[in-house]
């Protein structure tokens, strides 16, 4: 999996690429903390390019998420192709977070 | 087989000695980067056998679920142990198309009655591979292997049966 990371004038977006499994989400994991100890204003995880991800890359998006409710940043997920929406439907979360169709509407949603 | 516990029918899944010898077998170390080769194994499978791409993935979630529940919890993060999938297709067993799937373990043996889903209205991280393989499945039984570790077996239907489409 590769991470990229990039920050505009409104937010910062983080972007994985691949299976989002076991055998990576620590990676994310400490991708998504390092941006979230900066406090951005808004965060944005472009799901993209992810076709699957687990219930370790659900929980290390919640994690980030209830990070960003104590410091008030604005998390963001979008571009979630129909696989990784599954998962977060079965696991009714997709009404926990703020979830969109691309980073042009998470910038702002 | 000396416990099971039984979530959503009685009957199903079929006990594992009842099955015959599997159409498809797996082995893979408990090593995480080869849980994409347990994933990929079921859901081709399961494209095969009747199962349109979103329920084949979600299979294929179920599976991935089980296979890191055994790697973190039984084997307790341990790389060098085993994993057994095997496969059956279930019409020969029920009449419906459908694909039975049993995960196998050497781990540390537990009470399968104790083996139970949280509740997810509780926001919070971790927790849900067992929830997911219930949502996800048509029936899942974890029992007791004689004479060590666990086996998960599994049972989902193929959409077209409207009583069994769970999502």
């Amino acid at each position: 999996m590769q991470i990229e990371t990039e920050t505009t004038s409104d937010a910062t977006i983080i972007n994985p690429s691949g299976d989002v499994d076991l055998s990576v989400s620590r990676e994310l994991q400490a991708a998504v903390k390092k941006v979230m100890e900066e406090k951005p204003q808004r965060v944005i995880v472009n799901l993209a390019g992810v076709p699957y991800m687990d219930s370790s890359g659900v929980a290390t998006l919640v994690e980030a998420m209830q990070i960003a409710r104590k410091q008030e940043t604005r998390l963001v997920l979008c571009g979630m192709q129909d696989k990784v929406r599954s998962i977060f439907e079965i696991a009714r979360l997709d009404k926990v977070f703020t979830i969109v169709d691309d980073a042009g509407a998470a910038a702002s949603a | 087989m000396s416990e099971a516990a039984t979530s959503n029918t009685t009957e199903l899944p079929p006990p594992f000695e009842s099955l015959g010898q599997p159409e498809m077998r797996l082995e893979l170390l408990s090593q995480p980067r080869y849980l994409c080769g347990g994933r990929s194994m079921v859901e081709s499978v399961a494209l095969r056998l009747g199962f349109d791409e979103l329920n084949a993935g979600q299979i294929a979630l179920a599976v991935d679920e089980a296979l890191a529940i055994v790697i973190r919890h039984g084997y307790d993060k341990a790389t060098d142990r085993r994993i057994w999938m095997s496969l059956w297709p279930a019409e020969p067993t029920t009449g419906k198309e459908g694909i039975h799937i049993a995960i196998e373990d050497e781990a540390k043996q537990v009470d399968p009655a104790g083996i139970k889903s949280r509740d997810v209205s509780e926001v919070r991280p971790g927790g849900l591979g067992v929830y997911l393989i219930e949502q996800i499945m048509d029936a899942a039984r974890y029992e007791q292997r004689d004479p060590i570790g666990m086996r998960l077996m599994m049972t989902k239907f193929a959409k077209k049966n409207p009583s069994n489409d769970k999502h």
